[in-house]
């Protein structure tokens, strides 16, 4: 049976999700507008007027609301387990007849489209089983144009970095032009070629400006963030000193014979948010620091 | 900064250039992916004509009410997918310009070339503030293809900021960026891979 309540909450947070952005995002875009010259800086400026208008109107700021990605951590006592799955399709039903969210969800074999954004293994849901006593639901929007240009490979280990260092350059280089820049970059490493596909995308949901605890990882993202930026392809490929505004490196650790590779791309626009479900019923989206409940 | 009205004519985009920036008036027609395979694959006729007028690589979101449509946010798609159908699509149709996400290639700008249109780019992301240029559902074609993918016909005032890409003489701004790139590119992937080597 689904709780109206969490129904509601449920409607709020994606809605939330979809119409403004997270504050690390709206800061990085911030400044690159500070940054930026010419047409450049004319479209950055013309961006950034659309985000406020958006989360002012309440009017998803892109009109692609892509394909809607849960990541949900939980535990097996948690008094909302059992209603979450029907309570995300129930209130993606709702938001797409409700104008808010584009119908996106197409049956590969028949080019049909479903009309309300369900549909086999969509919206996509991923679980995550702990100890915490908090749930905690994290929201991605993995629009089409930055969705098409994804890659990943499974290489031999000992070229496996090298390797890596190509893919992106290639990914991004060739392809990020036209996948609505300044980009996001999520890079995966792992055994096999799903995890380090995961891994890329859960790498587009660490904050902007966060690095890797690892120092050597670090020291690669960063390496390849001022590389990437030395390319001169600039917002939206119009030529600027902003062409990616970070790159994250996940990784797990590999077979002795495999070394799997991804990257996965984010648009300027990065629709993310975490809502986090209380025992007592009270729900908060941290991202965006909006209480749903009266916490 | 240049004012366009539909219908275009030649002569209005005769002195229009890459990198300049447009505003449009008048009726822009969405079409993507499939529109432009069932009009220069399957030889289907395009339901509305679109000659001298606009068309928008966009799919919105909708909403209808007391049977009108509204556009709650519209903004480009990814042009670069109908690079292999635009040629085509622009010599049957005789559109003048074409609005979109991104760049287009060499056949694009040749068709531009031998039919005098002109490619822009609308910067992509910005769905919501852009409803507010749009001041009519005028109509849809094609609403079986799914909502992203129909053509919605569509009055519109001061539709931009559009940045000319291709131009009517066929000079294509992509080839300035991804120059640079592809001459860039081989450097830096080895001066990574040297630091790389000191990371291990």
């Amino acid at each position: 049976m689904i709780s109206i309540n969490l129904l509601n909450v449920m409607k709020e947070f994606i809605k939330i999700v979809v119409t403004s952005l997270p504050s690390d995002v709206m800061n990085a875009l911030e400044k690159v507008c500070e940054n930026e010259e010419s047409v450049a800086k004319y479209v950055c400026d013309y961006m950034l007027k659309n985000v406020y208008f958006a989360s002012r109107t309440h009017r998803p700021l892109c009109q692609d609301t892509g394909i809607l990605m849960f990541f949900i951590k939980t535990n097996i006592k948690s008094p909302h387990i059992g209603d979450l799955k029907e309570v995300i399709i129930e209130a993606v039903r709702e938001l797409s007849r409700e104008g808010i969210l584009r119908p996106n969800s197409i049956d590969p074999f028949t080019n049909i489209n479903t009309g309300d954004n369900t549909g086999r293994y969509v919206p996509w849901i991923e679980w995550d089983l702990g100890n915490d006593n908090v749930t905690e639901i994290t929201l991605y929007v993995a629009g089409g144009g930055s969705s098409l240009p994804a890659r990943a490979l499974v290489v031999p280990p000992i070229r496996g970095l090298y390797e890596l260092v190509r893919l992106v350059l290639d990914t991004v280089g060739t392809y990020g032009l036209n996948a609505c820049p300044p980009l996001i970059v999520g890079v995966g490493i792992g055994a096999t070629l799903e995890v380090a596909s995961t891994l890329s995308k859960k790498a587009l949901l660490r904050p902007i400006g966060v690095r890797n605890s690892n120092p050597k990882v670090a020291e690669l993202e960063r390496l390849l963030l001022s590389k990437l930026n030395s390319l001169g392809i600039g917002p939206q490929g119009l030529t600027g000193k902003t062409f990616v505004l970070d790159v994250h490196i996940e990784y797990g650790f590999r077979h002795p014979a495999t070394f799997a590779i991804a990257v996965s791309l984010s648009c300027w626009a990065l629709r993310r948010g975490t809502l986090v479900l209380y025992p007592n019923g009270k729900a908060y989206v941290k991202t965006h620091g909006v209480k749903l409940e009266g916490v | 900064m240049f004012r366009l009205k539909t219908p275009i004519s030649d002569d209005a985009i005769a002195e229009i250039s890459i990198g300049d920036v447009l505003f449009l008036d008048g009726i822009v027609v969405t079409a993507r992916d499939l529109a432009h395979k069932l009009i220069v694959e399957e030889g289907k006729e395009c339901p509305i004509n679109l000659n001298g007028l606009a068309i928008f690589h966009a799919g919105p979101i909708v909403r209808k009410y007391n049977n009108e449509w509204f556009i709650t946010s519209i903004g480009p798609t990814t042009s670069y997918r109908m690079e292999p159908y635009e040629y085509e699509f622009i010599k049957r149709t005789g559109v003048k310009l074409i609005i979109g996400k991104g760049f287009m290639g060499d056949k694009t700008a040749k068709a531009c070339k031998d039919f005098k249109a002109i490619v822009a780019l609308y910067p992509g992301g910005c769905g919501a503030i852009t409803s507010l240029s749009i001041k009519e559902v005028i109509g849809v074609y094609w609403l079986e293809l799914g909502v992203p993918e129909a053509l919605w016909v569509l009055k519109v005032k001061e539709l931009g900021p559009l940045i000319v890409t291709i131009d009517g003489k066929g000079n294509n701004l992509r080839n300035y960026v991804m120059n640079n790139v592809n001459r860039l590119k081989d450097k830096i992937t080895k001066e990574i891979c040297n630091h790389v080597s000191t990371l291990l």
